[in-house]
């Protein structure tokens, strides 16, 4: 079976990580209830004609995905897939207030264009010209996922030689209203960065956009190699995720006192972080761990914010400050597991090796 | 209102719909072509044009056929609009 | 050679018929679902529609199903028909198998949502769907109906959403990393995207008539097709004798228009070629391609002429039965798989029913009437907003 490499990144998130080769200098400390993305100026990225059209999401997501392209000197993948949670709510939620308030006359069709949760996928390929495999993946935490998986069976089917995968999500007005009636979210009370310390019932929403650049050809700008991904849908128990993480490491040769770091995915939700203390004690137990979502908060595809981080973390060869979960060297890291869940439904295991 | 009048007026109204924020009123030839060279727009404004046209002068195109002459310029589409909107 | 994966199930819902028998009963009469909006509440009266004929509460009493849930009509019409994929490939079991289980949907909970969205702030009524707004909400929800737990997820490309999802499951069970997947699409009419077809201008206000030169658009329908893909191995240890095979599949992306198909059809070609290519065939190989053939003067000359240029002057019998079904978007391309694979089993051709007058600049026409003819190998097209192409290959055993 061929190796997979991730040879190209990019990431807007609510840090400093777009066109940053290096980790930001510091972590930005957000007040707010929630955490939103420090975005670029797109039209140093984006043609303004096509861009006066074009919403938030789509216009985050198509800028990482260029620029990823452009990082692992990349001009034409052989694949586009997106995963999104979100996708297109924000022209959806606009068509049905215009809906409402003209008696179903007068819609605006960019909108409606734009409203189908492939558009970021195929904006991507409209401007690259690129008559290749596309697809996309909405499934709330399994979206980002699906189309990593997509993506690494399509270059093990030997179809493709390098595929552009990303997970886009933007917050809008409207999905945090109405999450907030059923108690989705919790109040930020003491700044973001201390958010998984500082618990509480409910969690603080993001938004972000990562692509990444997967190839079977290892080039001088790899990052890592993505050995394998496992997705585990409602698990009964926490035994579950221990049995599918030890039969991951067994299928890459690998014991659990390999693993050199684990990113976990808190959030300062007790119920939630359970899974990560279980899953830790009885596999890792000693093994150095960080966590990400105080830097990003919780979305759909924050799986993919996660990614990003470690794959900075095996190119730089450390771990920035501010995300270990007890401070201290994490020593050489040879191989990095990310373990990460949304809601306690969908779990995701991703291991990453040194290239 | 006189064509210039509305000219003036339905420029603003373009750039506002169609999001041109590059563009100036000033900057819009009415005799121009809006479509393909010119302004450079395609099928999807040409659908915008008519929720506008809707919207701000009660008048809804039912064929998108017929755009293609009415949209031809900023002073063809000042001129349909004169002609067929309904006495206020 | 890869490992083959076969059809050994299949589950349909929409307005042509509950389930299986019912709906080859109305592809055999040339029976279309297409009548005046009878359930959804819209102020277009005046297009048709092909609508399930069901109101959500008599779908909830029909499935058997608590009526003081809350459930979107998305989830309600899926049911009946994942509940026939599993009956009739004779799986009882979910365990006994990796199973793996991805739907397709568009609108999800839009159906809901577009009652309450513009007072979601304050209605108590909402309060209970919200969290069912989401594309993923009627796949977990029938993931845990069903008790699928090995591999679930949501593919989400507009029109070629149902057979994108057929494609995930073949190639995950070719990689060993399933047994056997149920995937299929559906989707529920809603406000929502009649009002979006419509702000495009794409809808007919009479029958949709695919491939005809005087076509004026879509006639929306609605529906849930799923099926059952195992791979050779399990046949050979259950021995269970399938239905057909899917030998191969293309997908292609356009990259030319957001919404509209380019005029050469690339996007088109390159799917149904790289089909071709998997199964190792040629085009002569193929007796019948049921187009996606929407009605839209963009998709039936870019459709065809993607044709012409694959097929030359030998093009097989090609039809829409969009007609019939209507477009029932993210689930045509598993409907329409399961019309092919109905098509292989019986021998037949179906018609292209409203189509009078034959399009210039193509040089074949569709299938006029039901004809009865020996298929082998057939091409299923579904094409998605943004260029999102997809092809699906059947063969007979």
């Amino acid at each position: 079976m061929s190796e997979i490499f991730i040879n190209g990144i990019s990431c807007i998130s609510p840090q400093e990580t777009f066109n940053n080769s290096d980790f930001p200098a510091e972590w930005t400390d957000y007040s707010g209830d929630f955490l939103s993305c420090r975005e670029p100026v797109y039209k140093d990225h984006i043609n303004p004609t096509l861009a006066r059209r074009l919403s938030r999401y789509i216009k985050m997501g198509v800028t990482t995905a260029l620029t990823a392209l452009k990082d692992a000197g990349t001009e034409m993948p052989e694949a586009i897939i997106t995963g999104t949670g979100l996708g297109s709510t924000e022209d959806n939620e606009k068509i049905l207030l215009a809906m409402h308030e003209n008696q179903e006359r007068m819609i605006n069709p960019t909108h409606f264009i734009q409203s189908t949760h492939n558009t970021i996928s195929s904006q991507i390929a409209i401007m690259l010209k690129c008559h290749h495999y596309n697809n996309t993946y909405v499934h709330r935490g399994f979206s980002f996922e699906s189309a990593l998986l997509d993506a690494m069976l399509l270059l093990r089917e030997g179809r493709s030689r390098t595929a552009l995968v990303g997970g886009v999500d933007a917050l809008t007005e409207g999905h945090y209203i109405n999450y907030e009636r059923i108690s989705r979210w919790r109040r930020n009370r003491s700044g973001s960065l201390k958010m998984i310390t500082d618990q509480g019932k409910g969690v603080i929403p993001g938004e972000g956009s990562a692509h990444f650049v997967l190839s079977t050809d290892k080039t001088e700008t790899s990052y890592a190699s993505l050995k394998a991904l496992k997705l585990v849908y409602k698990p009964a128990e926490p035994a579950a995720l221990t049995d599918a993480a030890s039969n991951l490491l067994k299928d890459g040769g690998l014991l659990p006192q390999d693993i050199s770091l684990l990113l976990y995915g808190h959030n300062g939700d007790p119920e939630g972080d359970r899974w990560y203390q279980d899953f830790h004690q009885s596999l890792f137990c000693g093994t150095p761990s960080a966590y990400y979502k105080h830097l990003c908060g919780e979305y759909d595809t924050a799986g993919a914010f996660a990614l990003w981080m470690a794959s900075m973390i095996m190119r730089r060869g450390r771990v920035p400050s501010g995300i270990m979960t007890k401070e201290g060297a994490a020593g050489d890291i040879r191989h990095l597991l990310i373990y990460t869940h949304h809601r306690g439904d969908q779990h995701v295991l991703c291991l990453l090796s040194r290239v | 209102m006189t064509e210039q009048e509305l000219i003036d007026k339905l420029k603003e109204e373009i750039i506002k719909q169609l999001n041109l924020e590059d563009q100036k009123p000033e900057d819009i030839d009415p005799d121009a072509p809006l479509f393909g060279e010119g302004l450079g727009l395609d099928s999807i404004d040409a659908l915008e044009i008519m929720v506008l046209l809707e919207k701000n002068y009660g008048i809804k195109i039912e064929d998108p056929k017929e755009g293609k002459k009415i949209f031809f310029s900023v002073r063809t589409l000042a001129q349909f609009i004169l002609e067929n909107q309904k006495p206020a | 050679m890869p490992p083959k994966v076969f059809i050994t199930g299949r589950g349909i819902f929409s307005s042509i018929g509950q389930g299986l028998s019912a709906s080859l009963e109305s592809l055999l009469a040339g029976r279309s679902g297409k009548g005046p909006i009878r359930i959804l509440e819209t102020l277009h009266r005046e297009f048709p529609v092909a609508e399930v004929p069901y109101h959500d509460e008599e779908l909830i009493r029909m499935n058997g199903l608590d009526p003081a849930g809350t459930y979107t009509r998305t989830f309600l019409i899926a049911l009946p028909a994942v509940k026939e994929a599993l009956e009739s490939a004779g799986i009882n079991k979910l365990d006994e198998a990796r199973t793996g289980f991805i739907s397709a949907t568009t609108v999800g909970g839009m159906d809901k949502k577009e009652n309450f969205y513009h007072i979601a702030a304050e209605s108590q009524e909402w309060l209970k769907y919200i969290d069912t707004q989401d594309v993923a909400e009627h796949t977990e929800r029938l993931a845990d109906h069903f008790g699928f737990r090995d591999f679930v997820t949501t593919a989400s490309t507009a029109c070629s959403s149902g057979a994108n999802a057929i494609m995930l499951g073949a190639r995950m069970i070719r990689q060993g990393l399933l047994d056997r997947v149920v995937a299929g699409g559906n989707e529920c009419l809603t406000r929502f995207h009649l009002n979006g077809f419509n702000s495009l201008m794409i809808l007919d206000k009479e029958a949709c008539k695919p491939f005809d030169q005087n076509r004026g658009g879509i006639s929306l329908g609605e529906g849930a097709g799923y099926v059952v893909l195992e791979s050779e191995a399990m046949l050979e240890k259950s021995g269970k004798k399938a239905l057909c095979e899917l030998s191969g599949y293309g997908n292609s992306c356009e990259a030319f228009h957001p919404t509209a198909s380019s005029p050469d059809g690339i996007g088109a070609f390159l799917a149904m070629s790289q089909a071709l290519e998997m199964a190792g065939l040629k085009p002569q190989d193929i007796d019948y391609i049921n187009a996606h053939g929407t009605g839209t003067d963009s998709n039936d000359i870019s459709e065809g002429t993607a044709i012409m240029r694959l097929f030359g002057e030998h093009v097989p019998p090609v039809s829409s039965t969009k007609p019939i079904t209507g477009h029932t978007t993210s689930a045509a391309g598993s409907i329409e798989a399961i019309i092919c694979s109905l098509a292989l089993e019986h021998g037949l051709l179906l018609p292209n029913l409203n189509w009078k007058t034959p399009m210039t600049d193509l040089n074949f026409t569709p299938v006029e009437r039901l004809e009865k003819k020996e298929l082998r190998h057939v091409l299923s097209n579904s094409f998605g907003f943004g260029g999102n192409n997809t092809c699906l290959l059947l063969s007979k055993l």
